[in-house]
């Protein structure tokens, strides 16, 4: 299974990485897949997360050909639901 | 009821009038509320020279044609538009128009604001600003920021 990793603004420069691809038997929590790809960089708290461009919580499971996004609190803060 | 992203300046006055001309039948709409939010040159007690907006392209589209398509339904529109910049941005230089177009003025300006109050809280944008002492990253829990 292959997940697409993406890393958003401060994120991007705090992980050096803009995007990556993790490989995995089998579904994956969200969370996991940050530790794994960052190698082992503390996710910051106000992290947000996003599965196939709708926010999710961290523990979520991501499968092969699924899109996850780690991104700092948009510009307008929190969204209302997270 | 389209949502447009845009890397280069644009003047929200011309497009609003562009669209209303090309889309929505005279007659048709007795009511249109119209949002523009441009850049300030200062933030946090800092002049600020340059903010660039950073987003996620794929999930920003996604979500401006939900919301879009959402807010007609909402508030019984005859159409809306939200157009908003990316990339490079100057001071004075517009950032995002959002416009309803309804029956009666309350829906008109009811949908506006939603718009725009959505699109702030939840649409994948991030700001890094240019001021006298370097860049930063600024999100709307420290400040009320550079328009909007």
């Amino acid at each position: 299974m292959k997940v697409k990793v993406l890393f958003f603004a401060s994120l991007r420069e705090l992980t050096g990485i803009g995007q990556s691809e993790f490989e995995t038997t089998e579904p994956a929590r969200l969370d996991y897949i940050w530790s794994k790809t960052t190698g082992g960089k503390a996710m910051p708290a106000n992290t947000l997360c996003a599965l196939n461009m709708a926010y999710v919580k961290p523990d979520t499971l991501a499968g092969d050909g699924d899109e996850v996004a780690f991104f700092p609190p948009v510009t307008g803060g929190q969204p209302r639901h997270h | 009821m389209p949502a447009y992203l845009k890397a280069t300046a644009f003047d929200p006055y011309q497009e609003l009038v562009r669209y209303q001309r090309s889309q929505l039948a005279s007659g048709s709409y007795g009511a249109t509320a119209s949002f523009v939010g441009s850049m300030r040159d200062f933030n946090l007690d800092d002049n600020v020279s340059r903010m660039t907006l950073e987003h996620y392209p794929a999930m920003t589209r996604h979500y401006l044609d939900r919301l879009c398509q959402a807010t007609i339904g909402q508030f019984d529109l005859q159409d809306c538009l939200v157009i908003h910049r990316y990339g490079d941005i100057r001071p004075g230089e517009p950032i995002v128009l959002t416009a309803a177009w309804s029956a009666h003025r309350a829906q008109a300006f009811d949908a506006c604001r939603h718009l725009m109050e959505e699109l702030k809280s939840k649409a994948p944008f991030w700001k890094k600003e240019t001021t006298d002492d370097g860049e930063r990253w600024v999100h709307d829990e420290q400040s009320s920021s550079s328009e909007k």
